[in-house]
């Protein structure tokens, strides 16, 4: 069966060249929650991951736990457990004093994204040869600087561009944070839609819009991370302008189907 | 530099295993300063696990090794040894250059940055300080124009004396090398060595496990021949090569000459 929808084409136009103020808090929010929650996500995938390789069999416990509760349940889930966990006042995070239902919301989302991070990691960190950390120890570095400046820095090659991939998934995730009422692009184009009482679809292709404008501008800034760091290595030096036509023909996934794990419902 | 011993290694009765697999079983070696000794031996005998010991990138199971005087991995609690902490094993692992047999150099960062990464970010030396040694090191290994070339624009040969200068930059009271030149085409096998015979004669204290013989005939003023986790045969090249008294020596020597 096939559903002819009239979109209101003007209303879609409208929403994406004069969009408001709240529109424009919305979008802030949205940018904010992402980047927090994937910097956290970062912190304990990394921590995770170093858990994980612990020669301390509680850490490798936790480390394995921690996986197994949060990629093993919906993040939707995941917020709405953490909204109602945190206290009814404003929290202080990251130098910031974001309102709860954003703190639930970053620290749920990033919390969730720790698990998949340290699968990244772990795989960047185990991609470099045992050799590498040898070497670092026989000159007298020590596991934690033998990490930072030896092993870390040659992994980032592994890790980035899953990681690129896992920010680009993030602030899509993001806009689940609707459900506790944190104002941000869905929640605005909801309102929207809810208080003209139409069923037109025009705000959502517009916020659609401005979510693949978030996206694209980060495959961008992924690309020339990932160049700089194929510069640096002497690997394959492609241009900027072939990874940017590359963005869009192959959707930004440079090394998806390489990941199996973001395989993520 | 050494400690009342006399020695700048020390090994009594060292014992290691894996698993059920006894690699090490009773290993006894003392190395005087200045001195070059050459560990020789079928694969599998324990050779290369020995030399990782000396720096405790191995554990060992008995018995004890000692460097300037100081037990390796372990230091003393009354009359037992308990296992030391990582922060004095990291120390005493500065003291002890270890070569590898494929070089493992750090390949995001060039030769000169391999050789001043240590000296800079474990002994604190001033950086333009270390960059004025590093370069003395690796004109010393004939690398003085690669100093900026990125190990996978090195050959072999290159990176192991790149690899020898980065330890040597520690200013160690002792080398170990594994088996330096088994990973490295038979061309460039040579301009590796030379630079080791040189470190020798130099006065260099060094332990090299090794297939080259002709080097060891050389530079050596003792060869150890290992045999199934034991040390069954040593003494200088001289007699050592030309009148081997154990039979498993003779073996293996009428096989690699």
């Amino acid at each position: 069966m096939f559903i002819a929808v009239a979109v209101n084409w003007h209303l879609v136009w409208t929403r994406i060249v004069n969009p408001n103020g709240i529109f424009a808090h919305a979008l802030w929010v949205t940018i904010y929650i992402s980047i927090v929650a994937q910097i956290l996500g970062i912190a304990l995938g990394l921590l995770a991951a170093l858990m994980r390789m612990s020669s301390f069999r509680p850490f490798r416990f936790i480390s394995g736990l921690y996986v197994l509760l949060f990629r093993g349940t919906p993040v939707l889930v995941q917020i709405m457990i953490f909204y109602l966990m945190i206290p009814g006042r404003s929290l202080n995070l990251l130098l910031f004093h974001p309102p709860e239902t954003i703190a639930a919301g970053i620290l749920a989302l990033g919390i969730n994204e720790g698990a998949y991070m340290r699968e990244i990691f772990r795989a960047g960190i185990d991609s470099i040869d045992r050799g590498q950390m040898e070497a670092a120890k026989s000159l007298g570095m020590r596991y934690g600087m033998a990490m930072r400046r030896i092993v870390l820095p040659q992994a980032a090659r592994v890790i980035v561009p899953p990681l690129g991939n896992e920010f680009n998934n993030m602030m899509k995730t993001s806009s689940l944070v609707t459900i506790i009422g944190v104002y941000e692009l869905f929640t605005d184009a909801q309102t929207f839609q809810s208080n003209t009482f139409s069923r037109d679809i025009a705000p959502f292709i517009a916020v659609a819009f401005w979510y693949l404008v978030l996206t694209s501008i980060w495959s961008f800034i992924q690309a020339m991370i990932e160049r700089k760091l194929a510069v640096s290595e002497h690997g394959d030096e492609i241009s900027l302008r072939e990874r940017a036509v590359a963005i869009w023909t192959e959707g930004g996934g440079m090394v998806r189907s390489a990941w199996p794990w973001r395989a993520r419902a | 530099m050494s400690a009342e011993s006399g020695f700048v290694m020390r090994a009594v009765e060292v014992h290691k295993r894996f698993g059920r697999l006894h690699v090490l079983r009773g290993v006894s070696l003392d190395v005087k300063p200045r001195e070059t000794v050459c560990i020789i031996g079928a694969s599998g005998s324990g050779k290369t696990t020995f030399l990782r010991c000396i720096n405790h990138l191995e554990k060992i199971d008995g018995g004890l090794i000692e460097v300037n005087g100081h037990p390796i991995g372990y230091r003393r609690r009354g009359e037992k040894l308990v296992e030391d902490r990582e922060r004095s094993i990291s120390r005493q692992r500065t003291e002890i250059g270890f070569v590898f047999q494929r070089f493992n150099l750090f390949p995001h960062k060039t030769a000169l940055q391999n050789v001043i990464e240590a000296p800079v970010h474990v002994r604190g030396v001033a950086k333009n300080q270390a960059v004025a040694d590093a370069e003395k090191l690796l004109t010393r290994v004939g690398l003085g124009d690669k100093k900026d070339a990125y190990p996978g624009k090195l050959s072999g040969g290159q990176q192991q004396r790149v690899a020898i200068a980065r330890s040597l930059a520690m200013k160690p009271a002792l080398m170990l090398f594994d088996e330096p030149t088994s990973a490295l085409d038979p061309e460039v096998t040579g301009e590796v060595l030379d630079v080791m015979e040189e470190l020798a004669h130099e006065g260099t204290t060094m332990i090299v496990v090794t297939h080259e013989m002709g080097f060891a005939k050389r530079a050596a003023d003792r060869v150890v021949m290992m045999d199934e986790g034991v040390i069954i045969e040593e003494g200088p090249p001289e007699h050592f090569f030309e009148s081997p008294t154990h039979e498993r020596t003779k073996a293996f020597l009428s096989k690699i000459l």
